[in-house]
Parts: structure tokens; sequence; C-alpha cells
């Protein structure tokens, strides 16, 4: 899967947590959290929501490893990449 | 036959909007099962009927407003006869079905008349419809741009721009337009207020409060979640949630409601955790036996609520009957919450945000995750003392995570 495309279901999915929010206007460097008004139960449906779509294993341990658009993708994106090669 | 009434979903709702029915006449209908949808200053709820039998006849078409305790339907004992049958015997006072035209309350001019169909069918976010009240916009009439062509705010807010005053525009519309802003935001605005001031006016309430050491709770919980697929972790809101209904269990006089001047203890424990929207306001739902349920229960019901509260579909028992109020303002940083008791409620509980701080345990200075809880009590129904009792009883239970 590409970045692109990793990118794009990161957005889907923060879509489905926050639908009334303006996502091509989102800072990909700024907080998730204060740009969207996401709380804990909101980053617990997001990270659901990305284990579903990607079917990556998000420890608890890592949620600090997801604090903003560009930072899930690299996340993701080497997430994805150790679990091809294993 | 027995009349099946806008039910009043919390001491603040006066009235509702019919926006569809789920039943049909000559239905077979269960207690719990979803009658009707209605739109209420706290969005479209999902009505569920309080007795068994048939449904006769619908009273009120969608599209109404209803004040609260007027009959929207009849149902009839199963075995009884239909209305078909027993109309003849009755004189033309039968109840009219009330028209679509919006009966008018002092305090809320009516919102724009949405057929429930349409109401139902359309994909806008609480805080877009919100939006769209505020702006005068019909919703119907605007392009979804979000997620399954969901209607955005910035879809409402671009129809109201494209639809700004062209020079024809009579004079007046301005003001149409302000007359049409007591809209949902401010109808919430305007319950929440009238039952503040009741509140404030009628309860004299006293505050309390306690620092918790939650590194037991928080340790458990990480170990706990480490073993656990992600859909099955739990949130420490989880665990505060159920060791306060256990520790209501201990102080029962404080889940309870005072009514007719006196204290009436309720014998199930549902708490009502104070949910804010997206764009302002709040709701508080209940989570149903909250003290006979497990941690994996709890959760994934608070999920659910949670969900529901911001898309739709919260259910009126939800609504009409939470036994005392659970707030958290934590996740905006703050410390301690001194709550405004909801009547006819005697008591709210307040958790603050986690912090690190020194704390001192068997002598020595150590960092400790802690918390501030708070209980906000009206004096008419207890005291002080007992107020600490539950207090106390909420520190233990969360020393011992595992037995929750």
């Amino acid at each position: 899967m590409s970045e692109a495309e990793i990118r794009q279901t990161v957005l889907r999915v923060l879509g489905n947590i926050a639908p009334e929010a303006d996502l091509a206007r989102l800072n990909s460097q700024g907080r998730l959290r204060d740009q969207l008004d996401i709380d804990s139960m909101d980053f617990l449906n997001f990270v659901i929501g990305l284990h579903n779509e990607l079917n990556v294993e998000i420890p608890e341990r890592d949620y600090g490893q997801l604090l903003t658009l560009d930072a899930c993708v690299n996340y993701l994106t080497s997430a994805l990449q150790r679990s091809n090669r294993t | 036959m027995s009349d099946f009434l806008m039910p009043k979903l919390g001491a603040d709702m006066t009235a509702g909007t019919l926006v569809a029915w789920k039943k049909k006449p000559g239905d077979k209908v269960r207690r719990g099962d979803i009658m009707a949808e209605v739109d209420t200053d706290k969005g479209v709820i999902d009505i569920e009927a309080f007795t068994d039998g048939i449904l006769d006849e619908l009273l009120v078409q969608p599209g109404t407003i209803v004040p609260v305790g007027i009959p929207l339907a009849r149902i009839r004992a199963e075995g009884q006869e239909g209305l078909a049958v027993v109309a003849a015997s009755i004189p033309a006072e039968a109840p009219k079905i009330l028209k679509p035209s919006p009966v008018v309350f002092p305090t809320a001019s009516p919102p724009p008349a949405l057929s429930g169909d349409e109401l139902a069918r359309l994909r806008i976010s609480p805080s877009a419809r919100q939006r769209a009240r505020e702006l005068g916009v019909d919703p119907r009439g605007v392009q979804g741009t979000g997620r399954g062509g969901a209607i955005t705010r910035e879809d409402i807010e671009r129809a109201a721009a494209d639809a700004s005053p062209s020079p024809s525009t009579p004079a007046a519309a301005p003001a149409t337009k302000l007359a049409e802003s007591t809209d949902r935001n401010r109808r919430m605005r305007q319950a929440i207020a009238a039952a503040m001031a009741r509140a404030n006016r009628e309860i004299p309430h006293y505050y309390l409060s306690t620092t918790i050491d939650l590194k037991p709770a928080l340790d458990w919980l990480t170990a706990q979640n480490e073993r656990c697929p992600v859909a099955d972790r739990l949130l420490y809101g989880v665990l505060l949630l159920k060791a306060t209904a256990l520790a209501l269990r201990e102080v029962p006089e404080l889940n309870a409601f005072w009514q007719d001047d006196r204290l009436a203890i309720q014998p199930s424990i549902h708490l009502g955790v104070a949910v804010s929207l997206r764009g302002g306001g709040l709701i508080a739902p209940a989570l149903h036996d909250a003290d006979r349920k497990s941690l994996g229960q709890l959760m994934k019901e608070l999920r659910d609520l949670v969900a529901r509260v911001r898309s739709g579909g919260l259910r009126s028992s939800e609504l009409s009957d939470p036994t005392i109020t659970v707030t958290s303002l934590g996740e905006q940083g703050i410390e301690a919450v001194y709550g405004v008791i909801y009547p006819p409620q005697v008591a709210l509980v307040g958790f603050g945000k986690v912090v690190e701080r020194p704390w001192s345990v068997t002598g020595q200075i150590v960092s400790r995750p802690l918390v501030i809880a708070t209980l906000a009590g009206d004096h008419r129904a207890t005291d002080g003392h007992r107020g600490g009792v539950f207090l106390a009883a909420l520190e233990r239970l969360l020393q011992d995570p595992a037995k929750l």
C-alpha cells in the first residue's frame, strides 16, 4: 500500500469520527486532538478504525506516535512494512 | 385502551416534534419497542413503548410539535376490539389528528418544518443541523460533501452564503432570519438554562472533594489492555464509572430523586454520563444498571452511547431515567469540577484530569497519577457526612481495580 493510500485511509477513518470536519483544511502537522476536538473515546474509535481498515495492531504504548496526520502516516507506513516482512 | 404520550425526557423538556412513526396501526407493540422518532433539543430520540398491546390509532402526524404529556397514539390491550368497531358507539368527540401546524410556545419558536421521512433520511451531523437552524438554511436543498454524502457544517455555511440577500430580497428578510435563529442551539441553551436555574434556585448544594491515587487502577488497566485486541480495550473512565456505581450501593441516598419534598431512593443505578456535543451543548444519557455490569460490558455500552449522542438514535429511556450524573472535564485539562445537580437528581460526581504529582506513600514522596473526585450533593437529601462516606468508598474501590 502506498503512502498516499495510507493517508487516504487515515482521512477516511477520521471522517467517520468527525463527520462535520473539513479534512481538506486539516494541518497535517498539527495535533489531531486540537484540530478535530477529539476526546479519548474518539481516539479509541480512530485506532479501532485503523485496525479494521489496515489490519495493523496498534498497542496502547504507541498512541503517542499518532498525534498528527503526518505522524499517523509515518507510523502506519513502517508498521505495514514490518508486517509485510514477517 | 391506553394513551401513548409525548414523554418528558428530562426536567428541561417541554415539547418535541414528531419526526416519524416506526409502527403502524394494527402492529403489535412490546414494552421497550421503538414507537416513533421525536426531535428534541437533544437531537432526534427514539421513543419507546411503555406498555404491551396493539397500536390502535395514530393521533399525530409527523412534523407536529407536541407538548409533553399529550397523547401521540392509542394502544389497546391484545384481545380488545379495534377502533373501527368501537368508533361507532363513540360520539363525534373522538380526538382529531393534530395537523402539522406547529404549536407555538412562548419560549421557543418552531423549527423549520421538515417532514419525518426527509429528516430521517438526511445524512447530517447534529452540529451541521444546528448550524442550519442558526443560519435558517433548509438542509434538504444542500449538497453534502462529507463522507457518504453527509452534510457538513461547511456545506451549510456555503449554502447560507450562496443564499445571501439578493437586491430583490425584501428588507424584512434579515429580521426573519434572526427570528429563525431560535434554533436547536438556542433551544438547547434555553433548556439547560431552565434546568440549571431551577437547580440553583431550589437545591442547596454542598461540595466535597478528595484526591485519589490512580496508580493501581492505571497499572492494572495498562496490563489488561496490553493483552486485549484493540476493540476490547478499556478507557480508564470506565473504571471511574464502575467504582462510582459500586460506591453508590454503599450510600444509596445519593442515587435518588428529590420529589414532593421527600427523598425517593432509586432501586437501580443508572449513571447519567455527561457527553459534550461537538459545537456546544451537553447530553447526559443513562448507562443502565452500571453497578451490575462488567467493565467490558460498560465499555461497550459507553462507546455505543457516545456514538449515538453524536450521530442520533438515543432512546427515550436513556434520557428520562438517569439517577445521578457523572461528569469528567479531564479531557480539557481541568483538575476539578464542581457541578450543578440536574433535578430531580440529588447528586453529581465529577472527575478532573489525571495528573502526575508528588504524593506521599508510607512516608516517601513519590510521583503518582492523581485525580480529584468531587461530589455536589443536595443538602435537602443528604448531609456532608454521607457524601464523605461515598467519596471514601470511591477511593477504596479504585485501589483494588481487579475487583471492579
